[in-house]
Order: structure tokens, then sequence, then C-alpha cells
């Protein structure tokens, strides 16, 4: 007996069941075929083959038969010296003293400047290793001073240098510091008020008018546009309040900066972004604490906010911190509203404190992304993924931080 | 582990809290004053601080409000810019005194309905499949990657779209065709950002959805597909329906990916193989650059913004509506 026995559709019908059942599972692999070309094209521009021209070959800057990078800091003052010019060397100077930089620090000027190693050409992963001897022949043919070497655009280098205005040298230093302080300011305002706000409605607020209006408010707040909260932040913190944020009622503003686009005026916007996210969240973590916790602390005479304090915060606080990691790594990622509130589009100095000029990671990604040379394009992939790396890191805290609660509870 | 350090503020002392058999010779009288709210200066204080926490939120509100119509209220009184030029002019050149803002409000039109157009049939079949197919194990292994996706900054998905998506649309349809900077290569790859979006909340609405629908189903000889087409996505409507919503509001605002792969400068084209910028990239590239105040092109972002939240707002208020109006609610 078979099925078309029963029904003469029924065959029908079963195969269609199942002709769906492929075409559902097919959403998901074209979602996850989506994501591996993503990871695939960022990774395939972050390494791969250059072709690099000097300027002055360094074999030429050997001194009695020295190679370049064995001789001495004096030596290297002194190539240094006999090949920029004296403008720019009093402009070193003025920097920091020739006395009170190191070797490594020289030996870096000394590439920068007088090497100038410059990059002509780059590579995709993919094309450097299915085809390279296609390559080679056109290093050959176009750029016969240029070397062709294998480069990783993500290296230690990289992460440790400032923005410079040559592919060859820029890192992602000032971007990361910026990020971090950014950051800090945000969780430093936000956290606060937003576990006071989601204190506030799950244990105090009784169901008047204006309570469900600030809970209304909030769920609609989630929505908002975030290029719209860098509109506000751009019309309050940095023009509106610019006094404050560039620092000048502290005297502590610096004179570059006294327009009121600062790490703090981002910091603050960014927080204000985050709040209703955060509020959320540790609504959600205090809810889930047993009202029999509560009930027990008031049955021995605890006042509401001992309750608080000592019983509800303490169980909700895994779910709390959980929900501010996943807040936070929503912020570092933020770039639509820094845009808005005046990220600088070039800053080689480290931002010093609240009152600094900043730029984040992905303001900077966004930058390098947008100037048409190939080099800028392989600066951006590589400082996604360094930027990849600090949000997968931040999540896989939260959900170890979840994992654990879930055992407790 | 609550109990044992309530104990201890007991023992400690931190409890001020009477109990009432505590006293010697007490009377009823005694304990009902007792029991007697008592003003603590403390806790007021505290229950005030917590309540400005909450009534911030209000004031971000009002605060966006208020920049955006004052500043837009600005723009609009400047004798080169009329209400109607506003709504209905194809031109968008500040230049030149032109503020139509057709052409801006166009190119978010299509990179949306791109976005939508991808996000919203993979997504209700991943959801579909994640919550009505899948076994736990599968579910365990596939939603991580969704969130992946999620997670992802949208700078991220505009350095795709510019260097991936685009080759490839200029591979496929010739570099004639495909501009540069184009609204398909934007809207496609917004398309992937909000795509889990659409698949979680869809996701949830169905979860909901009650075992005992599904078990009937089968019970009338229903295949999977039956049910989980003609029974459970039906009772889950309201809640896809709010999660498409959601999407299409998410599209609107969506910023980096059309600021880096759509284009810069306003066109009023139909053609998504052309460049365009949209309201939100416009705002984006204006400010980006060295804007002083007071500009008429200051002004003028905040007006775009006006619009940009009055869209969002009414499609994530629809979306509230109905959630609440049509939920079926079981048991």
């Amino acid at each position: 007996m078979t099925r078309a026995h029963f029904d003469p559709r029924t065959l029908h019908r079963h195969r269609a069941a199942g002709i769906w059942s492929t075409l559902f599972l097919g959403a998901i692999i074209i979602a996850i075929v989506a994501l591996g070309a993503l990871l695939y094209d960022i990774v395939d521009e972050s390494f791969g083959l250059v072709a690099i021209e000097n300027r002055i070959d360094p074999a030429s800057l050997a001194r009695d038969g020295m190679p370049l990078e064995t001789l001495d800091k004096a030596q290297l003052v002194e190539i240094l010296t006999g090949h920029i010019s004296a403008g720019l060397l009093r402009r070193l100077e003025n920097d920091l003293p020739f006395e009170e930089r190191d070797r490594a620090n020289v030996y870096a000027l000394v590439l920068e400047r007088v090497v100038e190693p410059k990059i002509v050409k780059t590579w995709s992963l993919t094309d450097s290793l299915t085809n390279r001897a296609a390559i080679e022949a056109e290093v050959l043919a176009e750029y016969p001073q240029a070397r062709l070497e294998f480069h990783a655009w993500i290296n230690s280098t990289f992460i440790q240098s400032p923005q410079s205005s040559s592919p060859e040298f820029a890192g992602v230093r000032t971007a990361i510091l910026g990020s971090l302080w950014t950051i800090v300011i945000t969780i430093a305002v936000a956290f606060p008020i937003g576990v006071g706000a989601a204190i506030y409605l799950e244990e105090y607020a009784s169901d008047t008018l204006v309570n469900r209006v600030i809970q209304t408010n909030i769920n609609n707040l989630a929505g908002v546009p975030s290029i719209l909260y860098g509109m506000l932040g751009l019309a309050i913190f940095v023009r509106g309040l610019e006094p404050l944020t560039s620092g000048a009622w502290l005297g502590a503003g610096d004179p570059t900066t006294a327009n009121g686009r600062t790490v703090l005026s981002a910091g603050l916007t960014l927080a204000l972004l985050v709040l209703p996210l955060l509020i959320i969240n540790a609504q959600e973590a205090i809810k889930a604490v047993p009202a029999s916790l509560r009930q027990a602390s008031y049955g021995l005479g605890a006042t509401r906010w001992q309750t608080i304090w000592h019983h509800v915060l303490p169980n909700a606080l895994p779910g709390i911190l959980t929900g501010t990691i996943l807040a936070i790594s929503r912020a570092i990622g933020e770039t639509a509203p820094l845009v808005v509130v005046g990220a600088s589009a070039f800053v080689a100095l480290d931002p010093s404190g609240p009152f600094s000029k900043f730029t984040t990671l992905p303001i900077q990604i966004y930058q390098w992304t947008t100037r048409p040379q190939d080099q800028y394009r392989n600066l951006a992939a590589a400082a996604i993924l360094v930027l990849l790396v600090l949000l997968l890191s931040l999540n896989a805290a939260a959900i170890l931080l979840r994992n654990r609660y879930r055992r407790q509870g | 582990m609550a109990l044992t350090s309530t104990k201890q503020a007991l023992v400690s002392g931190k409890l001020p809290g009477k109990l009432p058999g505590d006293l010697p010779g007490e009377t009823a009288s005694d304990t009902q004053s007792l029991l007697h709210k008592r003003f603590r200066l403390g806790e007021t204080f505290i229950q005030g601080f917590l309540f400005v926490c909450g009534a911030i939120s209000i004031l971000t509100t009002i605060g966006i409000l208020y920049v955006l119509g004052h500043e837009s209220l600005l723009f609009f009184r400047n004798p080169d810019v009329s209400l109607l030029e506003f709504f209905t002019g194809t031109k968008w050149q500040p230049a030149i005194l032109e503020f139509g803002i057709l052409p801006l409000f166009n190119a978010t039109l299509i990179t949306s309905a791109i976005a939508l157009l991808v996000a919203l049939p993979l997504g209700l079949s991943a959801a579909v499949y994640l919550s009505e197919y899948a076994t736990p194990r599968t579910r365990g292994v596939l939603k991580p990657i969704l969130e992946i996706l999620a997670g992802i900054p949208t700078v991220v998905y505009g350095y795709f779209a510019l260097s991936f998506m685009t080759p490839l649309l200029r591979t496929l349809f010739g570099a004639d065709t495909v501009e540069i900077y184009n609204t398909a290569s934007a809207g496609l790859v917004m398309g992937i950002l909000i795509l889990p979006l659409v698949t979680s909340m869809s996701e949830d609405a169905l979860s909901a959805v009650p075992g005992s629908l599904r078990e009937a189903a089968y019970a009338l000889g229903a295949t999977k597909l039956e049910t989980a087409v003609k029974v459970v996505v039906p009772a889950a409507l309201s809640g896809i329906t709010a999660a498409f919503i959601i999407a299409a509001s998410r599209a609107i605002g969506e910023t980096m990916i059309v600021a880096i792969a759509a284009g810069a400068g306003p066109s009023f084209t139909l053609n998504p193989f052309r460049a365009a910028e949209t309201m939100t990239g416009h705002i984006v590239r204006i400010s980006g650059g060295d804007l002083s105040y007071d500009s008429i092109d200051y002004n003028s972002i905040f007006a775009i913004g006006l619009m940009l939240f009055f869209m969002t707002l009414t499609l994530n208020l629809i979306s509230n509506r109905i959630v609440r109006r049509f939920r079926e609610v079981y048991e």
C-alpha cells in the first residue's frame, strides 16, 4: 500500500513540503554565505602582495660597510641630518629633541623620511596566492625599481602607530585610544543612569500616567535612527554646551579643540544612544529576580532601598552586566552619530583626556574606505579586523557571563 | 544565599528596621504606630534620584524634538525656502538654493525597498525554518551565526558593499550599466544587515504560537509545510507584520552603508544602478565637512532629520499598534 492509495494528492503535497523545507533552509544558507563573503572580503584585503619602491636604496645608506639596520643612534642621526631639509629637522627637534629619542625611534624616522618606501601597487590575498607568477612579471615590467613582498596589513606596527598621512606608516593607535576614551565616558554616564531608570521602572513606578509615558518613551527611543542622536549631540553638546564640552570652564580647554567637538561630546552622545537599550536590558534582568526574595527581605523589616541594594541588585547583576556589554559593543561600532558630532578627519596625537579632539575606530574605517586609493582600502580592511576582534571578545565575555548566570539560576 | 546575607545584615546591625516583638512592654497601639510608614529622608532622596534617571529619557525625546523643530523652523523661515518647494522640488542643490527633498527621499525609498525585498522573504523563511523545522541542536548552531551578522557594525557592511557587492554587480551587469556608487549595492547589503532582525522578531512570534495548534493541524493530516504556512504563520501574523515594519524603519534610518556605497550628491533617478544620495547619507556628508552654524546648510540637515524622525516614529507606532490590536492571545 502506498500513500497514493489514500488520496492521489498526498504524494504531491509531500513533495511540495519537501521542496519548501529546502527553500526555508536555503534562506539561512544565504545568510551564512553572506557572512562568509563578508569575512572573506575583509581577510582577502588585509593580507597580500605589495610592490614597494624606495626613494633611496637602504643599501646606499650603509656606513663603513655596515648595513643600515646595524648602525647606532649617532650614525642614524647623521644620515637623517644629511638627507632631510633643515625645516623638517627643526620640526622634528621641536616635537621631541633628538637627545631624548631612542635608537628605534630615530631608525623609524630614517625609514620614514629618508628611505621613504612607497607602496605603488597592492594585490589581494587570493590574487597573491593563485596568480603569483603573473604579478611578478607585471612588477618587473611596470615597476622595475620596486621589490615585491608579502605584507600583512594588520600587524603590531599597525596597531601601535598613530595615524599618518602616508598609508605605509598609518596605524590605528589614535583611533583605538579614541574609542576607549569615548566608551569610558559613555559607560560612566549611561550605566548609573540606565540601571537607576530600570530600578525606578521595575521597583518603584506605580501604574500612573507619568510612568507609562516614561516606559513607552523608552521603547520608542530605542527605535530612533542613530544619526538623529548625532544631530542632538551636535546641537546640544557641541554647540549649546560648548564651554563645558570644550573644557573652557575648567580652564582645561585645548585651543585647537575649543569648538566642543571633543571626546566628551562624543561620549555623552553615545550615552544617550545606548541608554534605552541599557534600560530595557536591565529591566529584564531585574524582572527575573523572584518576588519571594523581595518579600523575604521586607518580611525581615528591610526598607525598599535596602531590599533593592542588598538583594535585588546582586541577583540581577549578571543580567545587567550582560546587557551593558551588549550595549557597549553597539556603542563601539557606532559611526554615523560620531561623524555628525564632529569626529576629526585627521588626528595624529593620542587623545589625552575628555577635552581632546577625537577619532574612533569605526570613523577611521569610514575615512579610509571612502578614499579612492587601493592602499587605504587595505588599511580599512585591517582596521575592520581589529574592530571585529574587539567586538567578538566583548560578545564572548557577555555569552560567558550569561551561561554562568544560567547555571547558577 | 540572599537569605544569609539578609541575616548577616541583621546581625551586623545594617538593617535598622525594628521588629515589633523586640521592644519590651509593647502594646497593640504601639505596634500600630511602628507599622506606620516612617518618613525616611534617604529613601525619599534615592527614589527622587531614580525618578530623575527615568525622566532623562523623556528629556532626550524633548531634546530631539526641540533641536530638530527649532532648526527646521529657522530653515523654513528663510526667505529662500518654501514649504511647497521642499516637498515637491526635484532638485536639492544648496549651492544654488534649491531645496526639494524628493531626490533624497526617492533614494531612501529605493535603498529601503531593495533591502526589504531581500530581508523580508529570506528573514521569514529563515524564521519558519528555525521555529518549525530545525532541531534544537541545529538551532543552537544557526542562531549564533545570525547573531554575529546582527552584531557587525554598519560601517563594516558599508565597506563590504563598496568592495564586494559593487564589483560583483559590475561583473554581472557590466561596468557601463552599473556605476561605482549605486543604490542597488547599498540596498542589497542593507538587506543582509536587517535580515537577522526580521528573522529573530518573526521567530519570536512563531515560537509564541502554542504547540496545540500545530498538533491539531497534524491530527487533521496536514504536512509540516501546511501546518507552518496555513496555521502557524497566520496565527503569528501580527508579530510578523510588526517585524516587517520595524525592519522598514531600520532601513530608512540606516546611514553608513548608504553614505559609503550609494553615492554622494543628490540625484533624482529610479535606476538602482545609478548613484543617488539618501536622506541619511546627505546628513552625514554635509555634517562631516566644515559646517558653520546658522548657515542654511546647517539648518537644512535638521529639516531632513525632522522628516526622518517622523517617518521612523510613524512606522514604530504602527508596529506597536498592530502588536497590541491584532495579537492573538492564547491562554
